[in-house]
Parts: structure tokens; C-alpha cells; sequence
């Protein structure tokens, strides 16, 4: 990973990934960016953007931007296609088993334009 | 009030706290540990090297001690045990009294003595702050070796990896994890490591560090060296039993403070627990035996109870090393036992599964699992138990992936099998309070019990006990679909229905509750489509992944493809179309098993491309995503067979596309016979018609799958217009009624009535719902349309089939070989 978890005052590079319009309602999109493939998600349900790394740790798959969203109790989540794990969209944990933690990136929405916020490991 | 000294203050320590906080000791408690933090897991240690986050390890919380009145000394050692004044002093010189003294002061990475290994570089893999500094290291260095390729050392390597730094691991057996793997075992797990970029170095005995300030590399006594410029030394424990000497406790030959089964050492005041503790001249390198050992203590103090003993404990392990399964239970060698093994080893899936079984055949005695271990808490149990084994012991572990699964249910367990080892709770426990508690969730039941709390392993287990302790009380489990619909599907079928709802958020507004899931948005969508049959892209993200991208998801992201073929008959210019598409997106080929073409390997952004040449050329989509019609399956019937009654062929086509695309619970095949012979195997489908001299014959309820069923006959000599009219009904009961994902067999038994049931309802129309059932197959019919179609026709939703939104770049990840002169996905 080119990237490692920060808090959001140390972000080094706001991507852009895209206008707010190019997102499904409550779906994922997935970018490409320096080789890392980062999925981004439109929340509308709960008016909530998140962003993880694209990569579902179960079967190694670049694949949780087409995941399905929802919430377990108060956490929002996502649920990979392939096996149904489920991720906490806020802090990467794996809900339903004992994956390892995907990687969370923060996102903002400025003029209509989602950003997602990277850390480049020095 | 009793006054009690706890010395350290590790995942061990805290569990004593615990169990006393727990057990309403009236006792006094001192807790004093050498580390600045409160108690942490150590056991998920290298979980700190993806965040760095030390509250996340945290076990509890400095305000947890003093709210339960627990007085908590961090950074402080202590130095001296007075026994005649029964007090201890630490090296501030702080002196604390006792009635009680427990020793849990753990263990310290062993470091053997070779040459040079305090140079700079050198580190062990044992506290947070050893993995503090050694972040630091690691960020100024490009490589990074393991001494020592056990469980610790391979979690160590992990680390190193998630540190980017090249990695290798070096052991002195000639295998990996040499006391728990056997050689099949660990040759399998070293050609894993070696796929995660791991180099693994084995039967190397090391014997100096070179370098001179800091080190360089590692020189083995084979003349062989290596140039490394970090070492993580993961050779095993030494336990911390230095105060024990100079107090006059019994030390062990190999370590550790001698305790009896009360956990006293021989001063019966002074106890020790943990793995600085040597019980039967054994050091318990694991978290489970350290809890029990707790508990034998926690008992003495607070209910002065002395006959819970500890009576040693299971090694057993299941963990995850770097995303792989690896279990060993019982005694995983039998070196010198007389058993007989049975092993599968399937070097392309990774897998590799041992059970040793006794040699009268009866019982398990132990096992390896790697790659796959799903079934391990259930072998282990049989293992623990002595549970009977099956006729063929080999089901026990050769099963396909995905359906299926162990030959045994939890039904078979006795109530006294330990289900959680970390909490020590048997199934009994929790079927008590299911039974009497009236628990029904997994979280009541980890509140109730504590099972799961620990290491999580036994969750799948106790899920299944859950379900099946619910189901036996006959307690009319209401289906509710998740926590968002306190619905059943049926309920939620006619409140869309009568409320005329159209999408799944108008539903959720007026019904649910939260936002939604990965159950409800795929059962409501099917509600949906059954209900009004509109285009299911209009609400994309409701749908599983198959019907969101219109083709079957597959390895590597990549889909697979299948054109409606009506009865599999096919004109050769379209047999030509479709090769010529396979051959132009170079796609695999094959025949289904349900006469169709199956196209795989496709992008997602290729879809559209795709299904735009099949559809030119007069295909539509063959709806092999959805739980849906998907084929109808023919014999070549009277046209052509010398034994055909009826044209089985033109039936299966016009029933096909008479039903195609229709949505339900679960995924739908008829076929179609022109005699008993059965060609078309009609009766292994949801509906099969088969010719007979008057008529034809139309059975239901057949399935194939996991649970294989024969359908079963619903009327006989009928002809095309009634075997038409009985299966719009019977379909459309089908959908109205069943549980999400329930298919028609199933489904047909667990009605009241059974068959006999069923043709009341559709043959005889008991109900007098049978016109209506008519009806509202009659509207979705009408408002059929080809999904392929409408998403390649419709820009907005066309722009959905990119795997990047910000490029038009294919999956970089995604990755192909060709075998056969096809073109696979590479294993995952």
C-alpha cells in the first residue's frame, strides 16, 4: 500500500474522483489512482459519503465498489458481492467474520465534486 | 477485607480482575504492571501494524480499574517478594502488603545466544512498544528477516511485510510451524508464504549477526549467509520467573514458577497464573489455558472454592496467517500412536486437510487443516468429545466449496462440549439461555454467556446452535427478513402489493427502519419484480451483484455471459454469432448443463459491448444472473425421435418465453419430455412436463443442487392449455409464498399438506384464488422486457459497466492463462 491510515488534518492529496452525479444513489464507484484502486461510496440514505480500499480481504478481489450498502445497528457498512462479508464503512472492520480491516480514506463534497483524501507514505 | 496483589498486568491479569469483579469478591486488588499502559491483547499484536492504534488492543480502560475499585500501578517493576511480612517492594521502592499474591508476570521473547545479536537492528516481537520501535527501524530499512517460523514468527512476518520491507523467514526445523504442522503441511503453507513474497529459509541454525554497529546479515552454520538488514527474533518464550529464586518459590527445569492444580506454588499464598506459570512441567503458550487458570484462582479468593482445578488444556489452534486458514487440533502428528490418516492435498486450491483416526475407526485423535479450515470447530469438537464418526470419516473434510459442508450437525454435540475455550462456555450453557433465558440473538448471547467475546473462532458454531435450539423449541420463529423489516416476505409481498409500492425507499420509509442491508435490498427487489415486473435497473443497488450487472459475477471480477437459447434450439447463424463474439472478447466456452451457451471472462466494461452483438443478431438476455426462468430444457421430442409422442421441442419454446424473465424467491429450470424416457430430465426441474399417450403430464417441485429432489406429479394426461394454466398458478403460489432464497422443493414440503395440499389449491382451486393467480401472471408476461436491451439502449445506466469511474482502464488486477486454447482466471 502507498498509503497508510491518518487522521484527516494529515490528508497530503485530495483526489478528485469524480462529480457527485457519476455515483449511484446508495452505491459504490471505484477509482484508479497511482496504481491504488480506492472505492467510493454514495450513502443517500444517510446522506454520508465514504471511501475504502477497493480490495475485498477474503478472497483478494478488487471488488467492493460494487458492494451493496446498509447498516448493522448504527454502522453503516458495506457487503462485498462475492461472499457477503461485511465491512464498517467507518473504521474498515470486518462485521461478520474475522477478515482483516480494509483500509478507510475520508471523503468531502465541494461544488459538487467528491474528493477523496490520501496519505503517501513518506 | 482480603488484600490481593496481582504482579503484572496482561491479557491474564485482567481476566483475574475480571472473574473477581465479577464473582462480587469482597477483596482489596492491586494490580501492578511494568508496561505504561493498561492491559492489552497481545494476541492480535500485529493488528497494531495496520493502524497503530493502541486503544484498539485495549482490554479495559484505566477507568475500568477504579470504577471497580481496582487500584492499577503502571511502569512500575517490582523487585522483591518478603514472604514472612507478605509484602512486595518495587524498584521505586513502594511497598504493597498482601493476603494473596498472584503472580501473572507472562513471559519474555527467548533470544538465543548467537553472536551479535545485540547489535542495532535486532529486535523481538513481544510488547508495543517492541513493534513501536521497530516501526521506526523498519522505515529506514528495505529488508527484514524472522528468526523462527512458528506462529508468532509467521504473524511477525506479516508485520514486516505490512512494513514494505522484503521479507524472509528463517527456522531451524526443516518445516514450517514444526510443532503443529506436519511435512505435507508445512510444504503447503511455505509455497503460500512464498506466493505473499515471503522467502522462507529452513533447517538454517544462525550463528552470528554480522555487522558492525548495526547489523548487515546473518551467517548460518552451512558456510550459507544472508544480507538482511533487520531481525525479528521469534524463537519462542522464556517465562518471567526471576522473582522466584530469591523468594524461595520452586522454579521449573525450563522455566516458570512450579504450581499444582489450584495454581499455588509451594508457597500456597502465592499463586502464579499465565505463561509464567509451569503446571506438569508444561509453559501454556496460549491465551484459553491462562483464562481457565484465572478462574481457578478467581474461585479460591472469591468463593473459597478449591475444587475447580485446572486439568491442563487443549493446544488446539485455528488462526489466520496472512489470509490463510491453518488449524491443528488433538495430537496432529501420531508419530508413534497407531491411527489411520486420511489426508486431501489440492496444491492449485491451496488446501490441505489431515484427520488421524483412531484404528478401530471410531474415533478422531487430531487433525491438520491449512487453506481451509471452516470445519475445524466442528472437528474439534468430535475431537474433544469423542464424538462417533461417520460411515466415511473422508466426508468429513472432502467437500466442494460453497455447498455442502461437514457431514455433522450440531444436533450431534453433547451439552457438555465446550463451544468457547477462551470463556469456557459449553453448549449447554448456551442452549440454557436460549431455552430458559429466552435469548434469540447471537449479541444476547454473547451478553448472557460471554461466548464469542474472546478470539470470535467459535461464532459460526454458536450461530448454528442458536438456529438450531430456536428451531427445536418449535417456537413459531417468525421470519422477520433483518433488522430493518420486522416483516416476514409474505407480509412484505401485500403491503406492496395493497399500497401499490414501487421502490424499495417508499418501502423502507413506511415499513423499515435504518438503512437497509444486504438481505433486505435483494428480497425486496425480488418482491419488486415479481410484484410489478418493471425494469429491476431502475433500482441497481437493490439488487445482488448478478442482477445489478446483468451477467454472473466470476473470478477476478470478470462475468460470464449466457444468451437465451428457448428450448436449446438455436439456428446455426446464431451458433456462428455466438462464436464469433466469444472469439472477438476472447471468451471461455462451454455448454451448460441446462443447454445454453455460457460465455466467460468478459469486463465489465465489455458487457454492453457484448450483449450489443448478441442482441443485433436477435438473442436476449438468458436472465442466468437472476433468480429467475432460466431455461427450459428439451428432448428433440416427435419431430425427430422414433419413441416421441408429443413436439417436446415447440412446447419447451413456447413455456420458456412465456415465463422468461420472471422474478422469484429462487432461481427457476423446467424441461420438457416427449416421453417417459426422460430425456430432457424434466423431473430434476422446478417443472417438468412430460408427453404420455393422452396428453401430457406435469410434475413440480424438483430440484437439483445440494439437496437433490424429484418432482412430483401435480396432474396427469392434461393437455398444453391446462398444463399452462396449473403452472401460472403453481408458480405464482410459488413466488407469493416461499421464503427468500426457499426453493420449490423445499418450499413444498414445508407446506401444510404437502402435495395433496397443492393440487386442492391449483388442480381442484380450493382456495378460489385460482383466476386471480392467472391474472397476475398474465400482467407480468405483459410487461416483459429484455434487460440486456434496455441497459445498452439507456446511456445513463450504459455508463454503470466501467470498472473505473475515472478511467476507461481495464482491472489491472485482473488476471488470465490460457489452458485447452481457452482463456482461464488465474486461482485465487
Amino acid at each position: 500500500m502507498i498509503f497508510e491510515n491518518k487522521t484527516i488534518e494529515e490528508v497530503d492529496v485530495w483526489v478528485n474522483a469524480g462529480h457527485v452525479d457519476d455515483f449511484p444513489e446508495d452505491g459504490g464507484s471505484n477509482i484508479l489512482y497511482e496504481g491504488e484502486q480506492i472505492a467510493i461510496f454514495k450513502f443517500s440514505t444517510l446522506n454520508k459519503w465514504f471511501a475504502t480500499q477497493n480490495l475485498c480481504p477474503h478472497k483478494k478481489q478488487m471488488i467492493l465498489s460494487r458492494g451493496m450498502l446498509g447498516t448493522e445497528g448504527e454502522t453503516p457498512k458495506v457487503a462485498c458481492p462475492y461472499h457477503k462479508k461485511t465491512f464498517s464503512l467507518e473504521t474498515g472492520e470486518n462485521l461478520n467474520g474475522c477478515e482483516d480491516t480494509i483500509q478507510t480514506y475520508p471523503v468531502k463534497v465541494e461544488n459538487d465534486t467528491v474528493f477523496v483524501g490520501l496519505y503517501e507514505k513518506k | 477485607m482480603t488484600k490481593i496483589v496481582i504482579v503484572g498486568n496482561g491479557m491474564v491479569s485482567y481476566k483475574l480482575c475480571e472473574k473477581l469483579v465479577e464473582k462480587k469478591s469482597a477483596a482489596s486488588i492491586t494490580v501492578i504492571g511494568e508496561e505504561p499502559r493498561p492491559a492489552y491483547d497481545r494476541v492480535h499484536l500485529s493488528a497494531y501494524f495496520e493502524d497503530a492504534n493502541a486503544d484498539k488492543l485495549s482490554m479495559a480502560s484505566r477507568d475500568w480499574y477504579s470504577e471497580n475499585g481496582i487500584e492499577l500501578v503502571t511502569s512500575e517493576k517490582v523487585s522483591h517478594i518478603d514472604r514472612d511480612n507478605k509484602q512486595v517492594t518495587t524498584h521505586n521502592n513502594s511497598t504493597y502488603s498482601y493476603d494473596y499474591l498472584v503472580l501473572a508476570t507472562g513471559s519474555a521473547a527467548f533470544v538465543p545466544p548467537i553472536k551479535g545479536v545485540d547489535k542495532k537492528g535486532v529486535f523481538v516481537y513481544r510488547t508495543i512498544e517492541d513493534l513501536e520501535m521497530m516501526m521506526a527501524y523498519g522505515k529506514k530499512v528495505s529488508s527484514a528477516a524472522v528468526l523462527g517460523g512458528g506462529l508468532l514468527g509467521l504473524e511477525a512476518a506479516k508485520a514486516a511485510l505490512d512494513m514494505n520491507l522484503k521479507t524472509s523467514v528463517v527456522e531451524f526445523a526443516p518445516r514450517l510451524m514444526p510443532r503443529q504442522l506436519d511435512e505435507v503441511g508445512g510444504e503447503l503453507l511455505k509455497s503460500k508464504m512464498e506466493d505473499l513474497g515471503v522467502e522462507i529459509l529452513l533447517g538454517k541454525a544462525t550463528s552470528q549477526i554480522a555487522g558492525d554497529d548495526s547489523m548487515t546479515g546473518m551467517d548460518f552454520s552451512d558456510d550459507t549467509s544472508l544480507d538482511v538488514e533487520m531481525l525479528i527474533i521469534s524463537a519462542g518464550i522464556r517465562p518471567r520467573d526471576e522473582l522466584g529464586k530469591e523468594a524461595g518459590l520452586e522454579v521449573a527445569e525450563r522455566g516458570g514458577f512450579v504450581v499444582n492444580s489450584l495454581m499455588q506454588t509451594n508457597d500456597p499464598e502465592i499463586f502464579a497464573i499465565g505463561e509464567c506459570a509451569s503446571y506438569e512441567n508444561m509453559i501454556y503458550g496460549l491465551v484459553a489455558p491462562g483464562y481457565d487458570m484465572a478462574e481457578v484462582v478467581a474461585e479460591q479468593i472469591a468463593n473459597e472454592n478449591k475444587e475447580y482445578k485446572f486439568e491442563g488444556f487443549d493446544m488446539s489452534t485455528k488462526l489466520k496467517l496472512i489470509g490463510v486458514d491453518v488449524a491443528s487440533f488433538g495430537d496432529p502428528f501420531c508419530d508413534n500412536v497407531p491411527h489411520s490418516p486420511i489426508s486431501i492435498a489440492d496444491q492449485q486450491a491451496g488446501v490441505y486437510k489431515r484427520l488421524n483416526i483412531s484404528e478401530d475407526g471410531k474415533k478422531l485423535l487430531g487433525g491438520i487443516l491449512i487453506g481451509d479450515a471452516d470445519d475445524y470447530n466442528m472437528l474439534h469438537q468430535m475431537y474433544i468429545n469423542e464424538m462417533a464418526l461417520p460411515p466415511h470419516p473422508v466426508d468429513l473434510i472432502a467437500k466442494g466449496s460453497g455447498e455442502g459442508g461437514a457431514a455433522i450437525g450440531v444436533d450431534a454435540l453433547p451439552d457438555t462440549a465446550q463451544v468457547c475455550s477462551c470463556e469456557n462456555v459449553s453448549k449447554g450453557d448456551i442452549c440454557c439461555s436460549i431455552q430458559d433465558d429466552g435469548v434469540t440473538d447471537i449479541n444476547g448471547i454473547k451478553k448472557a454467556t460471554k461466548a464469542g467475546t474472546g478470539c470470535g473462532g467459535c461464532l459460526p458454531m454458536v450461530n448454528n446452535i442458536l438456529e438450531d435450539t430456536l428451531k427445536k423449541m418449535g417456537a413459531t420463529i417468525r421470519k422477520e427478513i433483518c433488522e430493518h423489516f420486522e416483516y416476514t416476505r409474505q407480509e412484505l409481498f401485500d403491503l406492496i402489493k395493497v399500497n401499490e409500492i414501487k421502490t424499495y425507499d417508499e418501502l423502507l420509509a413506511k415499513y423499515g427502519k435504518g438503512a437497509g442491508c444486504e438481505t433486505c435490498k435483494p428480497a425486496v427487489a425480488s418482491l419488486l419484480a415479481s410484484i410489478w415486473n418493471e425494469l429491476i435497473l431502475n433500482q441497481a443497488t437493490i439488487q445482488d451483484t448478478n442482477d445489478r450487472f446483468l451477467a454472473n459475477i466470476q473470478k477476478g471480477g470478470s462475468y460470464s455471459v449466457v444468451p437465451r437459447i428457448p428450448g436449446g434450439e438455436i439456428t446455426p447463424d446464431k451458433l456462428i454469432v455466438i462464436g464469433e463474439v466469444a472469439k472477438e472478447f476472447d471468451l471461455y466456452t462451454k455448454i451448460t448443463g441446462g443447454q445454453r451457451i455460457d460465455l466467460f471472462g468478459a469486463t465489465l466494461n465489455d458487457l454492453p459491448l457484448i450483449w450489443e452483438r448478441l442482441i443485433n443478431a436477435g438473442f436476449e438476455s438468458g436472465h442466468a444472473y437472476g433468480k429467475s426462468l432460466r431455461t427450459v430444457k428439451s428432448c428433440v421430442g416427435s419431430t425427430w425421435c422414433r419413441f416421441g409422442l408429443h413436439d417436446s421441442v415447440g412446447f419447451a419454446i413456447e413455456i420458456e418465453n412465456r415465463y422468461k424473465g420472471l422474478r422469484s424467491p429462487h432461481k427457476l429450470k423446467g424441461g420438457v419430455s416427449g416421453c417417459i424416457r426422460e430425456c430432457a430430465e424434466a423431473r430434476g426441474k422446478d417443472f417438468g412436463v412430460i408427453a404420455t399417450e393422452k396428453g401430457w403430464n406435469l410434475y413440480v417441485g424438483g430440484n437439483g443442487g445440494a439437496n437433490p429432489k424429484h418432482a412430483v406429479l401435480l396432474a396427469g394426461d392434461i393437455s398444453k392449455e391446462e398444463v399452462v394454466r396449473y403452472l401460472d398458478r403453481y408458480l405464482m403460489f410459488y413466488i407469493k409464498t416461499a421464503e427468500p432464497l426457499q426453493r420449490t422443493a423445499p418450499w413444498q414440503e414445508k407446506l401444510e399438506g404437502g402435495i395433496d395440499y397443492l393440487k386442492q389449491v391449483i388442480v381442484e382451486d380450493s382456495l378460489g384464488i385460482g383466476q386471480q393467480l392467472e391474472d397476475d401472471m398474465e400482467i407480468l408476461i405483459a410487461n416483459y422486457s429484455c434487460e440486456w436491451k434496455e441497459a445498452i439502449n439507456n446511456p445513463k445506466i450504459r455508463k454503470r459497466f466501467a470498472h473505473f469511474s475515472n478511467t476507461d482502464q481495464d482491472d489491472p488486477n485482473q488476471k488470465f492463462k490460457r489452458e485447452r486454447g481457452q482463456r482461464f482466471p488465474v486461482a485465487w
